[in-house]
């Protein structure tokens, strides 16, 4: 009888859900998992598309933008999403991540990616426990040394929180191509596990040197800035997709981006940063169905070069 | 910070016009009805800034450059320390300015009592006049006023003594009343540099409104610049 009524209830529930919401997208809409590729340095599988935050999480204590910022984890887990990126330098993003998680009952399959911001090797240490606070896991999975600020004291710090098992893989970031002479030579010279850098569709001077070293050094790498912090996705919003885009399973110009980015060998995730919950189920989409060979992708940065 | 060059003002900005606007609107129900005492306060200072008293301890410019230096102080506590540093961690290096002019006030305005607040037609009279009555009754209206543009309400008002923009041009305003000489450009710095950081914000916010805090600014900066019209009368 309990049974049978809320059957019904829930049939009734899931009508008027899918009068009122969008229909999914191609992918979410099978329930699909998202692509996976293995960490490099240990073989552990990523998905391939992960949740930035920058900005977009730095909300304050806006109870109502708090929540919102906790709807767009909820679907980023729904949809099998597990890497997200945060930094001290992000206002209160870690703050938010931290409701966040502690909101979802602290998903299990989270990978927390966090970065040391401070001019001084000395600060490195209380910075990371505030952060580490302030998401509230035990560990963090990632650590990053932001923008190559104080780079070698801070990697010191890593690598023997790494050995006393406090943390589970190192990195470096930068973006839009900073600094990218002194990132190689660290990348030749430290046992790094993650290197962050911007890539996408029109951004592509990594192609020719860091993300083939990346490869020979068996780095894993983080996609930022995917969309130009929306500058692109704008760009492109008048723009028609090319009708090919549709075999490489894109149907719109993110996934069309995303698609383009974690298709390459050296990628291991890209993280775009969202406030909608739409947006982070199409980007999660993007790591699902077929993606595009070596001949297709110069054929999409072409494309996007002409428009 | 290496490489400066390739940032754009944009790159410094933490966070969204939205949560930026929004923040007014927080702020004015946390603090909610102080708005209408600190209006008061500023009504109270428009009289005494056109008719000036002096009681037999006390004349109306000390009691002016308290009020400032409590907006000051409270603004710097309430809205920069407790509010704005959530998403701006730069606002935690700001706030101690803010009670440096606080200091400043009390020390030269009240303590001293060098400042004379007492409006007259000199350029810098007027000019200033124009500047508090604006961050008065003006200023707070920018924000329902574009409202049918920006969408932002009533409740997201900027008023004098609670948000910082209307508190420096008010203080700008009633310097260029009040203040005279080098002690001027000392008690005028930080409002100006508040002015500037307020009007980088709201540009790298592509909001239309960062020529407000600039404009105050400059009318400050050329009232003052303009000695012999400035402080000759106007007529
Ligand atoms: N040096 C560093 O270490 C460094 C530097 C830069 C970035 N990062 C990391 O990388 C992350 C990503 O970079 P980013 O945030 O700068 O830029 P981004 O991810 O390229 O772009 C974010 C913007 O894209 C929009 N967007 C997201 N999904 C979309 C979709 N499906 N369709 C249309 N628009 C969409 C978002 O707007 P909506 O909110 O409207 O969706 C947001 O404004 C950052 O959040 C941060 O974690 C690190």
């Amino acid at each position: 009888m309990t049974t049978t009524r809320r059957t019904i209830l829930q049939a009734v529930l899931a009508t008027a859900a899918a009068a009122i919401l969008p229909p999914p997208l191609k992918g979410a809409a099978q329930g699909r998992p998202p692509a996976t590729k293995p960490i490099p340095s240990t073989g552990e599988a990523l998905p391939v598309v992960g949740l930035g935050s920058w900005i977009t999480f730095n909300v304050g204590d806006d109870p109502v933008l708090r929540d919102e910022c906790a709807a767009v984890m909820a679907a980023f887990f729904d949809a099998g999403g597990r890497i997200i990126d945060s930094s001290p330098m992000y206002g209160s993003s870690q703050d938010v991540i931290g409701y966040g998680l502690e909101k979802l009952g602290r998903p299990s399959r989270l990978f927390s990616a966090e970065k040391v911001w401070t001019s001084s090797g000395d600060n490195g240490p209380a910075q990371i426990e505030e952060s580490r606070r302030f998401w509230g896991v035990p560990r963090f999975d990632l650590l990053q040394v932001h923008n190559l600020v104080a780079w070698e004291e801070h990697l010191k710090t890593l690598f023997e929180m790494k050995a006393a098992g406090q943390l589970r893989y190192v990195g470096i970031t930068t973006s839009e191509g900073r600094r990218h002479d002194l990132f190689e030579e660290i990348m030749r010279t430290q046992p790094l596990d993650f290197v962050q850098i911007t890539y996408n569709v029109v951004d592509r001077e990594v192609e020719d040197r860091i993300l083939p070293l990346a490869r020979d050094r068996g780095m894993g790498v983080i996609v930022n800035r995917p969309f130009q912090q929306g500058v692109l996705t704008q760009r492109l919003e008048g723009e028609p997709l090319p009708e090919w885009a549709t075999e490489i399973g894109a149907s719109t110009w993110a996934q069309f981006i995303l698609k383009f980015i974690v298709s390459h060998p050296a990628v291991t995730v890209a993280i775009p940063a969202t406030t909608r919950v739409d947006h982070v189920r199409e980007n999660l989409a993007a790591a699902t169905g077929p993606m595009p060979d070596e001949a297709t992708r110069r054929r999409m940065a072409a494309y996007v070069q002409d428009l | 910070m290496p490489e400066w060059w390739t940032y754009r003002l944009e790159d410094f900005l933490l966070f969204s016009p939205r949560v930026y606007w929004r923040m007014f609107e927080l702020h004015n129900a946390a603090v909610w009805p102080l708005q209408i005492p600190a209006l008061a306060l500023g009504a109270i200072i428009l009289v005494w800034i056109v008719r000036p008293r002096q009681w037999p301890d006390l004349g109306s410019d000390r009691l002016v450059s308290i009020i400032l230096a409590a907006a000051w102080v409270w603004v710097a506590w309430s809205f920069l320390w407790n509010r704005y540093a959530t998403i701006n961690w730069a606002a935690t290096y700001v706030a101690p300015a803010f009670v440096l002019q606080a200091l400043l006030l009390l020390w030269i305005g009240s303590l001293r009592g060098r400042l004379h607040f007492a409006a007259d037609r000199t350029v810098r009279g007027v000019v200033g006049l124009a500047l508090f009555l604006y961050s008065l009754v003006l200023h707070p209206l920018v924000a329902p006023l574009v409202a049918p543009l920006a969408g932002r309400p009533i409740q997201a008002a900027e008023v004098f003594g609670i948000a910082p923009d209307p508190t420096a041009i008010a203080t700008l305003g009633l310097l260029s009343i009040g203040a005279g000489g080098a002690i001027a450009w000392l008690l005028l710095a930080i409002p100006l540099a508040w002015c500037v950081v307020s009007w980088a914000t709201l540009h790298a916010m592509g909001a239309s409104e960062s020529w407000i805090p600039l404009t105050a600014a400059g009318l400050a900066v050329l009232s003052r610049l303009w000695p012999r019209i400035g402080s000759g009368a106007l007529r």
